[in-house]
């Protein structure tokens, strides 16, 4: 017997002629992988799952145990309002388990969903909100540097035209794919442009970031242009940031208000800011695991550089929004180092662990950090109690190792092959002689 | 009132009186194949099929009843106590029962509830709404005829208000009619989905679902005309 989801994802295949499944999971570095099944096949994956080769997918399995199993989430199906309508595809997420049934350690999706499960045991369910910042570009060619689109006879139209147009197609594709927006707009930086998602639950809205990643690649790809997260393409002006608005929720009252506060925070939100405080440099190679994602973190661009919060300094890592007058459930905090090119299961995952932990233990929230930071001295900073964030992802590794925290939230397999895969990318960084360098040493030296 | 179908023909006397008397109107079919011919237009309204004379052609009849595009989706079968073991294997064929020999306010009663249920019995699986069309049976929805695709509990969540139209419901009740009990996303998993719901409708449509404020929402237009 079908159960009605089942049931529903087998109709809905059949009435609307999809030709063909797609099954979408997601690597340990948060890169989009799918594999396509025909609807004949789809009863039985739904059943018992589509088993593959693991060890063709970064960070899944050793060669010895390769096989592993993809069982589609029957809640994510989907129907892709792109493509021939002739020949309609649907897509659905899936998580990763072993042959015998036991979730795989190497499958982002349940390492989230297992510290939801743990902030649920305690009656709390963890909701967020991204602000997804991306750039559009001429398409790249190779050895010349990014090309604003607003630079340029690159297009017959103007450029507002265009990049305003890409951003109504996107949205309205991101609307009919349950993804609903809560603002958009041209950002500071040329061709940079910001999409703000209405708040939902964590694992939902890390699905959501997947398929967002991939509807404004593909818009843009249809018009002819190039999209990217990449966290700082262009030196001299700001990067793109994915601030993540998050709050925890008891039933229906929102854990962290408290209209008896002067600032209508709760004790759970305070100790959750200090565990996210006390623990960012140990989750930072999460939630910035490029070697470009350190040249966004630096001052001057309203990227956060210092571990400290305040209500309405842009300066610090955590922002406290002041909500509309009265209302309760947008009281909330804004965790602003992460960068649109991290993978948002384990970031999500590692946030909670570091809020949670701070929860659980009580911690203490330090002092509001309501100055510019940018404009203090070292010894004005220490004088505070104020750390930077690491300064590179070398620093940020060298942390994150030695962290129990992330081991615990991670599992150990995530965290060592992360760790392997980045080292080895920070050599390859390490060895590479820039154009910095030739400019200023090759002539002088 | 549409045609119902009455099983052996002729029935048993006190069964046609009772329908009688509760205002049914109805025709005794021999057999399946009888059925077959004899069917309205609108097709059958339901069915009453008594067991006890002839049980294989009896049971043949209602599976028959349940085999066609739109199946019959009202039919009451009448067993004696010592059939009682033939419903075990045979639950899908009929909506409910009634002991032989009956008692004509039971039948009477359990009819009412079988049509009630069905609503419109010939098509009780289209759920219809200033432009959006639900079909129960295969769960498409559609909106000035452009199909509108829904994730299951976006469908699940739209049925349900469709099927209420004009009552103001709390996200509390939405999310235990709908969600079930064991989900633990909260009320606020219920503002995501209406969220979802209106942006899919499209703006034009998207005051279909209505927010009653402090209270929550509700499907189409107030009962009350406001």
């Amino acid at each position: 017997m079908l159960d009605p989801q089942r049931d529903y994802v087998l109709r809905t295949v059949e009435e609307r002629g999809v030709r063909l499944i797609r099954l979408w999971f997601t690597d340990v570095l948060g890169n989009l992988k799918s594999f396509a099944i025909s609807p004949a096949e789809l009863e039985n994956a739904l059943e018992d799952g589509m088993t593959f080769d693991g060890s063709s997918i970064d960070g899944f399995s050793r060669i010895q145990e390769s096989d592993v199993l993809a069982i589609p989430d029957p809640r994510t199906f989907e129907v892709l309002p792109w493509g021939d309508p002739k020949a309609t595809e649907a897509r659905v997420f899936c998580d990763i388990h072993h042959l015998d049934g036991t979730p795989f350690q190497g499958d982002p999706r349940q390492v989230l969903r297992r510290q939801l499960d743990r902030a649920h045991a305690q009656g709390y369910t963890f909701f967020v909100a991204p602000d997804i910042e991306f750039f559009y570009f001429a398409p790249p060619r190779a050895g010349a540097g990014p090309e604003p689109l607003d630079e340029g006879g690159f297009f017959d139209l103007t450029t507002t035209d265009v990049a305003g147009s890409l951003r109504k197609q996107t949205i309205r594709t991101l609307e009919t794919m349950s993804i609903p927006v809560e603002y958009s707009f041209h950002e500071d930086a040329p061709s940079q442009h910001e999409i703000d998602l209405r708040h939902t639950d964590a694992l939902t809205m890390a699905d959501s970031i997947m398929t967002f990643r991939l509807v404004v690649k593909e818009v843009a790809a249809s018009n002819g242009v190039h999209a990217t997260f990449m966290p700082k393409p262009l030196e001299g002006v700001q990067g793109s940031g994915m601030h993540v608005h998050m709050s925890l929720f008891a039933g229906d009252e929102n854990a962290f208000y408290d209209a008896d506060d002067p600032h209508n925070l709760s004790p759970v939100a305070k100790s959750f800011m200090a565990g996210l405080l006390r623990h960012a440099a140990e989750i930072t190679a999460i939630t910035n695991q490029t070697v470009n994602s350190y040249k966004r973190l630096v001052p001057g661009f309203e990227a956060p550089v210092h571990i400290s919060w305040a209500r309405n300094n842009r300066s610090g890592l955590i922002r406290v929004p002041i909500p509309k007058r009265g209302n309760a459930n947008a009281t909330r905090i804004e965790y602003r180092s992460p960068d649109p090119a991290c993978n948002p299961y384990l970031a999500f995952a590692v946030m909670l662990a570091a809020g949670m932990r701070g929860v659980a233990e009580g911690y203490d929230l330090p002092a509001e950090a309501d100055a510019n930071l940018f404009e203090l001295g070292d010894a004005e900073l220490a004088a505070l109690g104020i750390e930077q964030l690491p300064q590179s992802l070398s620093d940020s590794l060298r942390v994150m190792e030695r962290s129990d925290l992330v081991r615990d939230a991670l599992g150990e397999h995530i965290v060592e092959w992360f760790l392997r895969n980045k080292r080895s990318e920070w050599r390859a960084y390490k060895t590479h002689v820039s154009a910095f360098e030739l400019d200023r040493y090759l002539r002088a030296l | 009132m549409d045609l119902v179908a009455v099983f052996p023909e002729p029935p048993p006397p006190d069964l046609a009186r009772t329908l009688d008397l509760a205002g049914y109107r109805w025709k005794a079919v021999g057999s399946a194949d009888d059925a077959a011919r004899n069917e309205p237009a609108a097709g059958w309204a339901g069915a009453v099929v008594a067991c006890d004379s002839d049980p294989d052609a009896a049971w043949a009849l209602c599976r028959a009843l349940r085999k066609k595009d739109t199946p019959v989706s009202a039919i009451l079968v009448l067993v004696s106590g010592s059939q009682l073991g033939d419903l075990d294997a045979r639950h899908e064929l009929f909506d409910d029962f009634c002991l032989t020999p009956f008692h004509p306010v039971e039948v009477e009663a359990r009819l009412k509830h079988l049509f009630w249920r069905g609503g419109d019995a010939v098509r009780p699986d289209l759920v219809e709404y200033s432009g959006l069309v639900l079909n129960l049976e295969t769960y498409q929805a559609s909106i000035e005829g452009r199909p509108l695709d829904l994730t299951y509990m976006e469908y699940e969540l739209l049925k349900f208000l469709a099927q209420n139209p004009g009552k103001v419901f709390t996200r509390e009740m939405l999310l235990s009619r709908v969600w079930g009990y064991e989900y633990y996303g909260g009320a606020r998993t219920v503002d995501v989905h209406i969220r979802r719901l209106r942006a899919k409708l499209g703006e034009e449509h998207a005051n279909l679902i209505q927010t009653v404020r402090s209270v929550g929402y509700r499907f189409g237009q107030s009962r009350w005309g406001t």
